[in-house]
């Protein structure tokens, strides 16, 4: 179970990413974000993001049009 | 906990323009980049003070613009600049694609300045602009500075990444 979950469904570049942003300060370091998306080109933007703050993607998996990702809170 | 260094890295972008369509792109990229630690610094210049406006009403013309294609009904509109030119089309166009913003789950420009406050995107509006076209800093939005030139180029060159838009 991630610390926290975020519904980002239906939202477009680049609210998901902004969302995400905000709900990880809500999670402690070393805890995990869970952010739920149908935006597709979110796959591309979360690795990017992740890649660049130092927060960890722990998992990026899509099932039926809802794409899920599972950040690390690091940086 | 060692000392806080300040290593992020930096952008600035010369927002030129105050269309609607046109608002997006360095709003957009201002507050990305800051969710990814990045110190960002707009510089608001004729037509761009316009999304610094309290009252933001930002429209879209189809005028002179070739691509501009709206998504109806399974198809692609454009429109014949004869027809662009008539009172009211571009109001529809705006009206458009703002129900088009809304559908497809895009922020507002409202949505994305009030990001842009909330991390600290640091927002200059070029005072020449004001003087030249007679608004007020008090037409602005709060938390925005005044500058030129110099102001902007100070910042500009310790910048990581300088976009003009």
């Amino acid at each position: 179970m991630a610390d926290k979950t975020l519904d980002a469904k239906g939202l477009n570049c680049p609210l998901p990413i902004l969302r995400a942003k905000k709900s990880l300060k809500e999670v402690p370091a070393g805890g995990t974000l869970e952010v739920l998306a149908t935006d597709p080109g979110s796959v591309a933007d979360f690795a990017a993001f992740c890649r660049t703050t130092g927060n960890e993607l722990v998992e990026s998996t899509a099932d039926s049009g809802v794409y899920r990702f599972i950040i690390k809170h690091v940086a | 906990m060692p000392e806080t260094v300040n290593n992020a890295k930096t952008m600035t972008i010369i927002v030129t323009k105050g269309s609607l369509d046109w608002a997006y792109p360095p709003l957009i990229l201002a507050t990305t980049a800051a969710a990814m630690g990045v110190d960002v610094t707009l510089f608001f210049t004729f037509y761009g003070l316009e999304i610094l406006k309290k009252k933001l009403d930002l429209q879209v013309t189809a005028l002179g613009n070739a691509a501009m294609k709206m998504p109806v009904a399974g198809m692609h509109m454009a429109m014949p600049n004869i027809v662009n030119m008539l009172p009211g089309v571009d109001a529809g166009a705006t009206m458009m694609m703002k129900n088009l913003i809304k559908k497809k789950g895009v922020a507002s420009i409202e949505e994305l300045r009030e990001a842009a406050i909330e991390s600290d995107v640091r927002m200059i509006a070029c005072q020449m602009t004001l003087d030249l076209f007679e608004y007020n800093k008090a037409d602005l939005i709060d938390g925005v500075t005044l500058g030129g030139a110099a102001t902007y180029m100070e910042q500009a060159l310790k910048s990581d990444i300088n976009l003009f838009i």
